[in-house]
Parts: C-alpha cells; structure tokens; sequence
C-alpha cells in the first residue's frame, strides 16, 4: 500500500505549514526541510522570519548576485534582508527566543510522542556526531512549535510513536505536525487527525501511525 | 595594532579561546591562520561550530592542537579532521545548545557566575547538572564562561577599539568581546576616531585590546 500513496511533496507540506501562519507572526524556520516554507510566504500577510544567527526580517534565498557570504541563514545558505530587517547578536537573539517572542517555529523531527515531546537532535547510533544548534532553545521558548517532517522512516516505521526512542530535544512542546501524509493537532486528550492525503482512509492513516488518532472535528 | 601574527604570538598552551562565527560568517580566518602557525596546544576552542571544510578551526583540529571544543553544531557536511577524532575519542567536545552557549559568554563577560535557564530541562544535556523549579518551569544551572582570549571578526574599527560588524557576521563577536582576558580583532577597514557615530558603535572599545588589519 505504501508504495503506491500519491504523498505531499516538501514543497506542498510547506503550502500546508503556511496556512496555519497568521498575519504579523513572527516565525523561526528550523535547518532542513522547514527552510522550504520561506518560498511560500503568501504576498497578502506580514510574515516577519527571525533567524536565529542574528537576523529579524529576513528575505528569500539570494540570488547569485546578490551573495554576501556574511548575510546567511540558520543552514549557512545565502540570504536576503527585507526592508526593514534589523541585526543582532547572538545573545540578543536567543533572548528572543527564551523570552517568548517567537510566535511559531517549524522543526523537523526524528521522533514526536503522542504527548507532544520532541526528539530531533541525535540518533541512537554510537558513531553519529551530535548536533544540537538551537534545537532546544527554539522547542521551549517558541509560543507555538510546529513540527515538519516524513510520516515514517525510511523503513516504513512510523515517527509518531507512544514514547520517543531517541534523546528528547524538550518535553511536551509540539502543537502541530505536518507530514508527507497529514495534518496532526496534539491536544491534550490526543492528537487528532486534521486533514490527510486523497489515498488515505482514516483508518488506513491510524493503521500507519501507529498510535491512536482523533477524527477530525466536524 | 598589530599583525596578526603579532597580535597573538603570547597565547599560551592551555588557553581557552572564543572564536565568533557562524559556519564561515563572522570567522576570524587570518587570526586563526596565525594562531595555527604559532603553535600553541592543549587549547580550549569556544565556538559555535568545529570547523569545517578546512578553516581555521578544522585547522587548528587537524593539527591536533585542541583538547576540548565547546560548542552547539559539530556537525557539518564537511567537519574534516573533527568527526575522525572524536570518532577516535581524541577530542574532547561539551555539546551546548546554541542559546545557553551565549548566555554562558554573555554572563561571564557580564560578572555573572551562573544562571537557571529552562532549556534543555529534563534532556540529556541536562544530565548531573543542578536542576531548580522556578513558577512550576525545571531550570538547569549553567555557569558563565570567561577566556583567556577572544579572536573575533568585526568590519569597521576606529583607534580606541570602537566596532562596527557587517551583517549576520556580527553573530557571537559583541558577546564574545565581553568575556575575555584579551580580545583581539579582525577588521577589514580602520577609520579616525569620531568617524563611527556613537550611536551606530556596536562594541564599545573598552571590550578590545588588540586590533588586527586584514590583508
């Protein structure tokens, strides 16, 4: 069945993540896949993009003539500043970020649990690097946490499990998740199933979940 | 003002150092080219990456040089002699996430000996560290961290140490600055005192000592 489920490419689980970014949001885009939703940041809302290595109001990805390989992004990519934009320090900016002035940030994932914890910076493999960047800062101090990752591994497991198997990132922070199949909503009596692909009944989506889903509210 | 190479000729073995950057904006690549060809060891590297793609950190990593790294992302597509000694065990590296990092530098630099910030909580970067509730909220205790040196990048620098930065480059520098025994700068432009309006001056000069005209 999997094989032949017609899923939401990346750039598509970005139009998705965009609908739920309310006008005047200020929004953290994590490293990896979340950095897609910058190119699809509807012309008609006020979206202010902070980055954490010290930019608020950043622009698209820049052009090749426009590259200033010191004015770049969380992943280290060229960027642009908006009209607008100011510049800060590091310190500067995670005080941002603890203090709650981040109103939605997008991460991706390894792991969410059916309570809302969050596991993203390191693998159980002995020999991986850990990495943690601003992981664990942005998964507290951001209002609303939002995670944008693959439904399940590439081995078919699922990612949303009852407890997560890696070493957690935070505890109970994610609000919603957006995957190559549905929309998830984590509510305090479960996560409930939002919207899912055409290919999907929502029994199917349970069954390859894997933890009990909510039906959409009517 | 001086070379570089004379800017940090005394750095001694055993040193910690901050080095401000992100990736390669705000790196301070002929400071740590010098420092490389001075050949101090045993050093303490703070900094938010290990080096990658063969700068100056990775430098100073491959030439073995380093004991211990402090820093939030190690990893990069392109860490060099990095991942091959810590898959060897033959560095030393304090993973912290990127906030507390500055917090850490910003508190050393500010005084303050230690802080309780709620990040990391009840992760296993938390682990043997005091731990305290504040409003219902679990808080770690982490310590300020002052260096013996800071190296940093910055644009415009006039006579006194006053500094300007160049966009997202900016990142640690005016943190880092703060928290050691010696600053010592790289700057691409010198200008006259006065030349810096005393609003737009980033780093005030009391926080550097040496300063270094890139070539």
């Amino acid at each position: 069945m999997n094989i032949s489920l017609r899923r939401r490419s990346a750039d598509e689980i970005a139009q998705r993540v965009v609908q739920d970014i309310p006008e005047g949001a200020h929004v953290n885009l994590g490293i990896g896949m979340p950095m897609k939703i910058s190119n699809h940041l509807p012309k008609d809302r006020e979206i202010l993009l902070q980055s954490e290595n010290g930019l608020l109001g950043m622009g698209p990805l820049a052009a090749p003539h426009e590259v200033d390989t010191e004015l770049v992004n969380a992943g280290k990519q060229p960027v642009t500043m908006l009209p607008g934009a100011s510049l800060f320090n590091h310190a500067e900016s995670f005080a941002m970020i603890r203090g709650g002035r981040i109103d939605i940030c997008v991460l991706g994932a390894f792991e969410v649990s059916v309570n809302g914890d969050l596991a993203n910076w390191r693998t159980n493999r002995d020999d991986a690097i850990p990495a943690v960047g601003g992981a664990m800062d942005l998964a507290y101090g951001a209002k609303r946490l939002y995670v944008m990752m693959d439904h399940q591994t590439k081995d078919g497991r699922s990612k949303i499990v009852t407890t997560c198997s890696y070493p957690l990132t935070a505890r109970s922070v994610v609000d919603n998740i957006y995957t190559d199949l549905a929309t998830l909503v984590i509510q305090s009596d479960g996560i409930r199933a939002v919207d899912w692909i055409n290919d999907l009944e929502f029994e199917q989506l349970c069954d390859l979940t894997g933890v009990k889903l909510l039906p959409p509210k009517d | 003002m001086a070379s570089a190479d004379e800017a940090i000729a005394d750095v001694a073995d055993g040193s910690t150092i901050l080095v401000s950057g992100f990736g390669g904006a705000g790196l301070p690549e002929q400071l740590l080219t010098a420092l490389v060809n001075q050949g101090a060891r045993d050093l303490v590297i703070v900094s938010n990456n290990a080096g990658n793609a063969g700068n100056g950190i990775a430098q100073l990593v491959a030439a073995g040089r380093v004991r211990r790294i402090v820093c939030s992302f190690p990893r990069q597509p392109d860490s060099g002699a990095f991942e091959q000694l810590f898959r060897e065990g033959k560095i030393e590296v304090e993973l912290v996430p990127q906030g507390t990092l500055s917090e850490r530098i910003r508190a050393g630099g500010a005084g303050i000996a230690g802080f309780y910030t709620p990040t990391a909580y009840g992760t296993e970067l938390a682990e043997g560290k005091e731990v305290r509730i504040f409003d219902g909220v679990g808080h770690v205790f982490e310590r300020g961290i002052l260096a013996d040196w800071a190296l940093i990048k910055a644009r415009t620098a006039d006579r006194w140490g006053n500094l300007t930065y160049h966009r997202t480059g900016r990142n640690f520098g005016p943190v880092m600055a703060t928290a050691a025994r010696c600053t010592v700068v790289q700057v691409s432009e010198r200008v006259q005192l006065g030349a810096i309006s005393p609003e737009h001056v980033i780093t005030p000069a009391i926080f550097v000592h040496r300063i270094v005209q890139e070539r």
